[in-house]
């Protein structure tokens, strides 16, 4: 496998097992490209990347250190990958359209809503989710911080807000009232616990919880 | 959400190519093009990823010259201290998308070219929104977010963040397409659609928005949003102003509002108002009434005709380092 392609998370073999897939599925390509725009295409470039899908796809990523691979159809966003796929069901389903933040989970580092990213987008990158920060033996300064604040209400939306918090942490260390609004207006809404989770964020300051 | 086939183009050449077939779209961020794919309300054969081509990401500031790469993110783009401190009225644009999940995810190109927020739309009645016998169900229905500037029967609001900013600073976008590079101002990206099935903005298929480019040097520009909720929602009006001239007197004043039209409305009137005077709160109320001149508000959206007057003055101020 070139670097690439390592990259990518897509191999050569996975390319190829998604063309074929389209293919039997009712000839994806040849359904999809008229043949001018097909002429077109060849004219500008003859190395144009093979369409794979809509059949499985075979993926790999690292979900909390672990390389895993899989084979999933491109539709599938990340949230449901990881949950209903890799049984990673620390991120929720709760809106599941980029508003209420509980499934926030890092890809590369950076908060992104885990139900709006394909999960084929994700190939190749890191991706860490509230178990990857901590276990409840070992918990993250985050996530003891929350326990000890009694930082959830019904506790649906907390592995979300645990994930944005830590990420606001790497950022800001030791983050203003400003920032902290800023920092989790994508996962803050209307529960009664916030003052819990301010108390957090705030003991930051002097409570040594850091974002790392 | 339906089954699609997915490309992944390494190069622009590449991602051109695969758009030209049709029931091909871009994705960039994802942010809004998955929830309409969920919905139902837009349908694909094949996405072109645009997470992984050459080229496409990028910041530059080459003098009072600035470069932004489609794909870069709006996190990136707000994390650029040259670019801030050279444009600050971006970093009140960029702020207005109120999570950094979607500043993380959502992209430059992704922010200008976002479908219209419309309810209607949104549920699948197309954004001309129109019934059987052809009557309009916005304006027969709840428009309260709507256009207060409707054209024919387009009657949503252009909901980019970027775009009156990049529009009264006189950006131009830059466009690959099968025929090769063209360059438009921001404003040519937008348009009002006629009939049911255009869309909102005016790239061919095949085509590609790959960047957008400003002079922004010694820019005095500013932005103002009037926002019901702080964080995760659209402002209500929104109002983007460019000023030029040395000295107290405005040579020439762009004024362009968001949120109130179905493109970027750039308000004409506004601008001549202001030019040769001086920034008084005298001219900038006028420029504020000018701004608002031949607005068609609905049964439900009369109120944003004054939100408009308020974020016109407010970005006049902010732009002039006055109170007003």
């Amino acid at each position: 496998m070139t670097d690439d392609a390592k990259r990518s998370g897509l191999s050569r073999r996975s390319f190829l097992r998604g063309g074929a897939a389209g293919a039997l599925s009712g000839g994806l390509a040849a359904g999809l490209l008229t043949e001018e725009a097909a002429g077109a295409a060849a004219a500008a470039d003859t190395d144009a990347p093979e369409t794979v899908g809509p059949g499985p796809v075979e993926i790999e990523l690292e979900v909390n250190g672990v390389t895993r691979r899989l084979a999933v159809e491109p539709r599938v966003t990340l949230l449901d990958g990881l949950r209903d796929r890799l049984d990673v069901t620390g991120p929720k389903r709760v809106c599941d359209r980029g508003t209420c933040g509980a499934c926030t989970v890092l890809e590369d580092g950076r908060p992104i809503y885990a139900c709006s990213r394909l999960m084929i987008e994700s190939a190749g990158r890191s991706v860490t989710t509230v178990e990857g920060l901590g276990s409840p033996d070992a918990m993250h300064d985050v996530q003891r911080a929350f326990v000890e604040n009694d930082a959830q209400q019904c506790g649906y939306c907390t592995p979300g807000f645990v994930v944005a918090t830590a990420a606001l942490l790497a950022r800001h260390p030791a983050p203003s009232e400003q920032e902290i609004e800023a920092g989790l207006g994508g996962n803050l809404c209307r529960c009664g616990t916030y003052k819990g989770i301010r108390a957090v964020v705030e003991g930051a300051g002097g409570g040594g919880v850091s974002g790392g | 959400m339906r089954p699609f086939g997915y490309a992944a183009p390494a190069t622009v050449e590449q991602a051109v190519g695969l758009l030209a077939a049709e029931g091909s779209e871009a994705l960039a961020g994802g942010t809004d093009l998955l929830s309409l794919l969920k919905d139902d309300v837009e349908r694909v054969d094949r996405l072109v990823a645009l997470r992984g081509v050459a080229g496409l990401s990028g910041i530059e500031l080459d003098g009072g010259m600035l470069r932004i790469g489609a794909m870069t993110t709006l996190q990136e783009l707000r994390d650029h201290e040259d670019v801030i401190a050279a444009l600050p009225a971006l970093a009140v644009a960029i702020d207005g998308v109120a999570s950094p999940q979607l500043r993380a995810m959502g992209t430059v190109g992704g922010d200008l070219l976002q479908r219209p927020r419309c309810w209607y739309y949104r549920r699948g009645f197309g954004l001309l929104a129109l019934t059987a016998d052809g009557r309009s169900m916005v304006a027969g229905g709840d428009n309260r977010y709507h256009a207060i500037f409707p054209t024919g029967q387009a009657r949503f609001v252009s909901p980019s963040s970027l775009a009156p900013l990049l529009v009264a600073v006189g950006a131009e976008a830059v466009v690959r397409g099968p025929a090769g590079e063209r360059r438009q101002p921001v404003e040519a990206l937008y348009r009002a659609p006629e009939v049911d099935g255009e869309r909102e903005n005016t790239l061919a298929p095949g085509e590609l928005l790959v960047g957008v480019e400003a002079n922004v040097e010694g820019s005095r520009s500013a932005v103002y949003e009037v926002r019901q909720r702080r964080a995760l929602d659209w402002p209500l009006m929104a109002a983007a102003v460019s000023l030029t001239g040395s000295g107290a007197r405005t040579e020439r004043a762009r004024i362009v509002l968001g949120h109130a039209a179905p493109v970027p409305h750039v308000a004409t009137a506004a601008g001549d108002v202001l030019a040769g005077q001086e920034l008084t709160p005298e001219t900038v109320a006028a420029a504020a009434d000018a701004a608002v001149e031949g607005a068609r508000p609905m049964s439900g959206n009369r109120y944003k005709v004054q939100l408009a007057r308020t974020a016109v003055r407010r970005a006049l101020g902010r732009a002039a380092g006055m109170e007003i």
